[in-house]
């Protein structure tokens, strides 16, 4: 008995019929594969979080222009042709979706997780964010208020999240450690 | 397009599951995202809103099925039939060789597809435009109610509703006429503000705002800036 067709088995498929018409290298893939797992992922975003703890000028320029204020960083891997920053605060807290599609900003947060593109999240976190947010483990302040930022053009957003009390003493190494992609996006405080 | 992929506010999904694997991507996964990039960068498959729209063309079971680069390979598939670089029999040939039988296919290729006869003008979508944008931060405004058979970008939860204008982001190549071939004809940006009540009505949790980035055409003044301009005039 044969196995029924799964997109895994289609995709290997296209691919070898794609290197077989000469149209695309495996090379081509493979060279992507490894760059992006040696440099494209949130510890690029926490690098540029913790910064903006450590620096106030960093931070106000990251907040008014963020795609200016990280380019120095030359983070590699698409997707952020423009970054928006959004500051968490006491009175405010910011999660970010796409609804349409799954758009995220790579470069500096690597590839979104498997739950940031599926169904539940897309649908559920504009109409009821504190419900979702509360199933990550995250109980907001009913006094707090809730920013969704759906990604619907090519602007990207990143959650700078507020510093815990235990890290104020804390050297970069530390804080960068202590940086997660779920904080990045907003579904969670560092 | 109404599309399976216009998922904002639907109601049924349950619980995200944030705790089981794969994430971010399986290795076939990752090779498929790959195989996107290298089409796109042989010029297989014109532009990334082509590419979006292909995804969203898909057929809706799959969409909700085969996960999201399983979207990834309906979509491109989609594009390459079109585009005459393969045909679906092949591709089925291929699948049966490695041991698989064909039953549901994602890809949904139009007998007759667009024709985008020009170039993506770049990797990025940014482009200057000489006209002043229309609308600034602080305006109210209304997103239109229409859903175009084609690519849009204005998700149906917003259609109707009235918001306000937070930030502006110049020009940008439009997705709506750009995924069909019929130019980037780039247009001004914004975000706009939209409280939660204004969007899911009294069931709203309290003090939730909801932010679109909206193209210039998405938008007219809101209802009652159009008042006040009446009673002006």
């Amino acid at each position: 008995m044969t196995e029924p067709c799964d997109p895994e088995l289609r995709a290997r498929a296209l691919e070898a019929l794609l290197i077989g018409k000469g149209l695309i290298t495996e090379a081509a893939i493979d060279d992507r594969i490894t760059l992006f797992n040696q440099r494209v992922g949130p510890m690029n975003g926490a690098r540029v979080v913790a910064r903006a703890w450590a620096d106030a000028e960093f931070k106000s320029e990251l907040l008014r222009d963020a795609t200016s204020a990280i380019a120095p960083y030359q983070f590699v891997g698409g997707q952020v042709d423009k970054l928006v920053v959004v500051e968490n605060t006491p009175e405010v807290h910011n999660v970010v979706v796409c609804t349409l599609c799954s758009c995220y900003p790579w470069a500096v947060m690597g590839l979104p997780p498997k739950w940031y593109k599926d169904p539940a999240y897309r649908s559920r976190v504009v109409r009821e964010p504190r419900k979702v947010l509360a199933e990550f483990g995250l109980m907001l302040s009913p006094d707090r208020e809730v920013r969704v930022w759906d990604s619907s053009a090519e602007v990207r957003y990143m959650v700078l999240p507020m510093m815990p009390e235990n890290l104020a003493t804390a050297d970069e190494t530390t804080r960068i450690a202590a940086i997660h992609r779920d904080a990045l996006i907003g579904v969670a405080e560092v | 397009m109404d599309g399976i992929h216009d998922l904002g506010g639907k109601h049924g999904f349950g619980p995200v599951d944030h705790v089981s694997g794969g994430e971010p991507a399986l290795a076939w996964e990752m090779r498929m995202l790959h195989m996107v990039n290298a089409a796109f960068v042989a010029g297989l498959i014109g532009n990334v809103d082509q590419f979006r729209h292909a995804i969203e063309r898909i057929d809706p079971v799959s969409y909700l099925n085969d996960g999201y680069y399983g979207r990834w390979l309906g979509g491109l598939e989609t594009l390459l039939v079109e585009r005459e670089v393969i045909r679906t029999s092949e591709l089925n040939d291929r699948v049966e060789q490695l041991g698989g039988v064909v039953s549901r296919i994602a890809s949904r290729p139009s007998a007759l597809p667009d024709r985008v006869t020009y170039p993506p003008a770049g990797w990025h979508g940014q482009r200057s435009i000489l006209a002043p944008p229309l609308y600034q931060p602080g305006q109210h405004v209304r997103a239109l109610s229409h859903g175009p058979t084609g690519h849009t970008r204005l998700p149906q939860y917003a259609r109707g509703r009235e918001g306000v204008i937070v930030a502006c982001h110049d020009g940008w190549v439009y997705p709506d006429t750009n995924a069909h071939g019929r130019g980037e004809r780039p247009q001004h940006l914004y975000t706009v503000c939209f409280e939660g009540e204004e969007l899911w009505g009294e069931n709203a949790e309290a003090g939730v705002r909801v932010h679109l980035d909206l193209f210039e055409p998405y938008l007219e003044p809101a209802a009652s800036a159009r008042r006040k301009q009446d009673e002006t005039e």
